[in-house]
């Protein structure tokens, strides 16, 4: 039995291991494409940032044998401290940290540096985890509510004071792992309501939505008085009174948007509505990034001949805009499979979630699954212009080595604990 | 009941919408895909062909290349200019630096254009050794017209550059290029130009070249503009054009034979070569803004003027077709014809016979009384003047009147043949009668043509009966001229109804009595007819039509002199000497020629500023 548990690869789930090292891969090309010049092309180059993203990689090896070495248990047991000393690290950076493009999100040490943010995603990860696994956790209570909420909002109120309100957007991805753990569902009906009544309001105008939620309730309260009379006596007051309360949703929306945003951020809605054309200063990067995008077409113009690539048409194309890449050179078909590819990981990891046995680690990869996801959807809908700009890396994909090894350890520690439940009974 | 797992169908959402926006953006929508080679990742080099040179028939050069060095700037690449060194280098002030260097910015801060262009070859010379000091600008070398004769500018056109609507409809042409904006150059501009050689090259998104594209599977090399002869001969071109001097009008001469136009004089005319160089949108523009002598209309081919009495050719023509008058028809001339009761019922006639005449003294001594007797019994062999007036208008539009010839050159004017509608929308009900027309008999009325229009008539008549479209360009080099101008074109007149109509016109010039005798040239057959067209806004226009010889004719000319009063005063020596010139290789009446040099109508036109 001790000789069983010596061994760090024993049940370890190597579907996820191998879409690691694929996602890793197809990845690195891709960098690789996007900064590799004519006097420049070794890949072995430890000046360039392909160069640089080979050592990154190769240095998550130890890490992650080092991750898989510890026991299982220990990432239960210290998830407070290493929750804890992670905020620490957040709030160090007042202190200590490097400013980079605006934000002070940085420790640097010599030559490279980190990012602390990355790694906190996976202390709150095990923080969530841990308080969820408490017998006395019951979503159902508001007590219960409020702690969920106190342990999401500190990270990321931290990280929005760097500033770098795009990475404090992740800490939504939890909303996932509180609903799959009994968050009730109308906090998710209210999101997606308000959701909706925003965009609508941004581009209908307040007076239209109005009117068009006014038509549609009307409908709703017909529905209750001809179909279900009894309901309708108990019910119409509230649908009264929940109609009002999105008339002052929409009023409010109007009033923030207009009056409390200031004009680049109403400018990163716009552009994405459609409601403003620019290409040239504010909706530049859109722009450039959904044209290289369509420059792709069906097959693309293969693995280092995308012209706009070559041409560095598009900012930051190996860290946000590294998808670009992948559609411009591998195109239609190249794109897709890079979206199914993270599709079926996540799809992965949630499955293998659903099949643990201690509350631990569900809700531990409940977590990473979620903010993968999240990850996935606000930087690819970004680049193919559906979610307005947020500066967030695609996993395993951007370049950065911060990033790179958060998501190794986010995953990792998921893979350890779930190669620790054989011994869980 | 298990809880709905709300992060797998939002993963499987997100995947099927993000796959169905890729769908959409890489294959369905074409406004984002853009053509490769239009990429902004790729830059076009062009180069330019040298455009092609244009003779006349008989091989003399008119229009050459010459070379020209435009001043051009990168507004972001300045840095450390000397304002004050700079300015006085070029000749320029600094608010015009200032303004061109706005000018460039706005075009594009990384792009390079225009800063000043066209600089002569003596101004490179001086300032090819300096512009390294200047960062930003560079001298770039460009063909542009040179112009050795200094004659015809209304045939030959002018280059300028593009305009912005011309770009947005015709993607050959990118900003700062040049195209032939008038006269030939315009309607031979595919031909001319040649065709530019690209060459593309892959580039970062600050416009640094790195490299060319796809080692050159895209390039094409430029194919040279072809070289054109046109139909001028440009001796009687500028002799015509000194013959002219100082008086306003238009000469069209064609070749009856071919429809080729061997001159196509307008007065004023100016030097071609002030529209080359740095001083060509000032000279333009003063040029343009002349609305007084009107430089750039081509009165050749815009100016309509009522036609006078050389249209009486026309209306004898048609009286014969239609059988109303025989060649010994005779009418007696009161000087005048009485067409009503009314007091203002006359028209006047200054023909002085007193007797009966038959039709060729009526010609030659242009007698108003006979045409519009003639004319009349035209419109009145119909029951209703409304199909009378049909008839007459079909048979003078099959002489190319009253409509665009449908030729090679860049502008033209229908002038106005009216038709039975036309006076029914002037006289409504349909109340008018043929003498309500009778104007039109000798020219005047409604009829309007333009000089190559009445031109393009008097060959039909050398050709008695047929005309090919007039053309100016007469050989392309390795193209086959276009088809439509080798096919006769037939009138609706019989061709034995010429013969005693050509003999009055050669009484014009031949018999003494004959209204342009003056004008006789000493063995040359000279078929003419003068014309005096009534002018409501000045003097009467001086109108002379003629070719040469009368058998086998290798002339046909029109001559219109603005407010040159009498045909025999201006337009009958000025059509007669050219034919002479012409036909012969010199003229033997140095008499008439200096009257023609020397004269002026300066002060007539001037009068009519003062009105």
């Amino acid at each position: 039995m001790r000789h069983k548990k010596n061994n760090i690869f024993l049940g370890i789930d190597w579907l996820l291991v191998l879409f690691y090292f694929i996602l890793i891969f197809l990845g690195w090309l891709n960098i690789y494409s996007a900064t590799v010049t004519e006097d420049n092309y070794d890949i072995i180059n430890f000046s360039s940032e392909y160069g640089k993203q080979i050592i990154w990689i190769g240095l998550s090896i130890p890490l992650i044998l080092l991750i898989l070495m510890f026991d299982a248990k220990l990432y239960e047991k210290y998830a407070s401290i290493i929750y804890l000393v992670s905020l620490i690290s957040l709030v160090g950076l007042f202190v200590l940290g490097k400013n980079i493009n605006g934000a002070t999100s940085w420790y640097s040490f010599g030559s490279f540096s980190l990012q602390p943010s990355e790694f906190v995603k996976a202390a709150t990860a095990l923080a969530m985890a841990k308080l969820v696994s408490e017998k006395n956790f019951n979503l159902k209570k508001i007590e219960t509510q409020l702690q969920s909420m106190f342990i999401l909002i500190i990270p990321a109120l931290l990280i929005t004071l760097q500033p770098d309100p795009g990475s404090a957007l992740v800490y939504g991805a939890f909303i996932f792992v509180l609903n799959r753990e009994g968050l009730p569902f109308y906090y998710i009906t209210i999101g997606i309501v308000a959701l909706a009544l925003f965009i609508s309001t941004l581009i209908f105008g307040s007076t239209t939505t109005l009117l068009g939620s006014l038509a549609l309730f009307v409908l709703i309260l017909l529905y209750f008085n001809f179909y279900r009379k009894k309901a309708f006596r108990r019910g119409w007051i509230n649908i009264i009174g929940i109609y009002l309360m999105s008339a002052l949703f929409i009023f409010s929306i109007d009033l923030v948007f207009n009056h409390v945003f200031e004009q680049r951020h109403r400018d990163r809605f716009n552009i994405l509505l459609g409601k403003t054309a620019d290409t040239k200063s504010i909706g530049y990067n859109t722009n450039q990034s959904v044209t290289t995008i369509a420059n792709g077409g069906f097959l693309g113009k293969g693995f280092l001949e995308g012209e706009r690539t070559k041409g560095d048409f598009v900012p930051e194309q190996q860290t946000d805009y590294i998808f670009t890449t992948v559609g411009e050179e591998w195109g239609f078909i190249g794109s897709s499979i890079v979206i199914l590819l993270f599709a079926l990981f996540i799809l992965r990891i949630i499955r293998i979630a659903e099949r643990q046995k201690t509350k631990f680690s569900r809700v531990y990869g409940y977590s990473i699954a979620a903010i993968f996801f999240t990850h996935f959807t606000i930087n690819v809908g970004m680049v193919i212009g559906l979610v307005p700009t947020i500066g967030i890396p695609l996993p395993f994909f951007s370049y950065g080595g911060s990033a790179l090894w958060g998501f190794t350890v986010l995953l990792f520690i998921f893979i350890k604990l779930d190669a620790n439940r054989i011994y869980e009974w | 009941m298990k809880r709905f797992n709300l992060l797998t169908f939002s993963v499987v959402l997100i995947s099927v919408i993000y796959i169905a926006r890729l769908f959409y953006l890489q294959i369905l929508d074409n406004s984002y895909s853009i053509p490769t080679l239009n990429n902004s990742a790729i830059k076009a080099v062009y180069d330019y062909p040298e455009r092609g040179y244009i003779y006349d028939r008989n091989g003399i050069l008119l229009v050459a290349n010459q070379v020209s060095y435009d001043i051009m700037l990168i507004p972001n690449e300045v840095k450390n200019l000397d304002t004050l060194e700079f300015c006085s280098l070029l000749k320029i002030t600094k608010e015009d630096l200032i303004k061109r260097t706005e000018k460039a910015i706005r075009y594009s801060p990384r792009i390079p254009s225009i800063f000043l262009p066209q600089l002569s070859k003596s101004d490179y010379a001086f300032l090819q050794e300096k512009m390294y000091k200047y960062k930003g600008f560079y001298i770039q070398k460009r063909s542009i017209r040179e112009y050795p004769i200094k004659s015809a500018p209304n045939v030959l056109g002018y280059i300028s550059e593009v305009n912005e609507g011309l770009i947005a409809k015709n993607p050959y042409y990118q900003l700062g290029e040049l195209i032939g904006t008038s006269g030939i150059e315009k309607t031979y501009e595919d031909v001319l130009r040649g065709r530019k050689g690209v060459k593309f090259i892959q580039r970062n998104r600050f416009n640094k070249e790195i490299g060319s594209y796809k080692n050159g599977l895209y390039d094409t090399l430029p194919i040279p503009g072809k070289d054109i002869t046109l139909t001028i001969d440009s001796r009687i071109q500028q002799y015509g054009e000194a013959l002219m001097a100082n008086k306003r009008g238009g000469i069209v001469a064609i070749e009856p034979s071919t429809g080729e136009i061997l001159a196509l004089i307008s007065m004023p005319t100016y030097d071609p070569n002030l529209m080359v160089g740095r001083e060509r949108s000032a000279n333009f523009t003063k040029l343009y803004l002349d609305s007084i002598s009107r430089p750039l209309l081509d009165r050749g081919l815009q100016a309509q003027y009522p036609p006078g009495s050389p249209f009486k050719v026309i209306s004898a023509l048609v009286a014969l077709q239609e059988n109303v008058i025989t060649p010994y028809t005779t009418t007696t001339c009161h000087h005048g014809y009485k067409y009503g009761s009314g007091a203002g019922s006359f028209m006047k006639c200054h023909c002085g016979t007193g007797y009966p005449i038959e039709l060729n003294t009526a010609i030659y001594r242009s007698c108003n009384s006979y045409f519009a007797n003639a004319y009349r019994k035209v419109i009145e062999k119909y029951k209703k003047p409304y199909d009378g007036m049909n008839v007459w208008n079909k048979h003078v539009e099959s002489f190319g009147l009253g409509n665009y010839l449908n030729n090679d050159l860049s502008v033209g004017q229908k002038g106005h043949v009216p038709d039975g509608d036309y006076y029914n929308r002037v006289y409504p009900n349909g109340r008018w009668r043929s003498t309500a027309t009778i104007s039109n008999s000798i020219g005047q009325g409604e009829v309007l043509t333009t000089p190559i229009q009445l031109a393009n008539m008097t060959a039909t008549v050398a050709n008695r009966g047929f005309y090919f479209t007039p053309h100016i360009a007469k050989h392309i080099e390795g193209i086959p001229l276009d088809k439509k101008f080798k096919i006769p074109n037939y009138t609706t007149i019989d061709k034995k109804h010429f013969e005693p109509v050509i003999e009055g016109l050669f009484n014009v010039v031949e018999n003494p009595a004959g209204t342009a005798h003056w004008s006789k040239v000493e063995g040359i057959e000279i078929c003419g007819k003068t014309g005096t067209a009534e002018n409501p806004h000045g003097q009467d226009h001086s109108i002379f039509i003629a070719f040469a010889p009368k058998d086998n004719p290798k002339i046909a000319i029109a001559v219109f002199v603005e407010n040159g009063y009498w045909g025999s005063r201006w337009a009958g020596p000025i059509a007669t000497l050219m034919i002479e010139k012409y036909l012969t290789g010199k003229t033997n009446r140095p008499l008439v020629e200096e009257r023609m040099f020397k004269g002026s109508i300066q002060d007539e036109y001037d009068k009519q500023l003062l009105r």
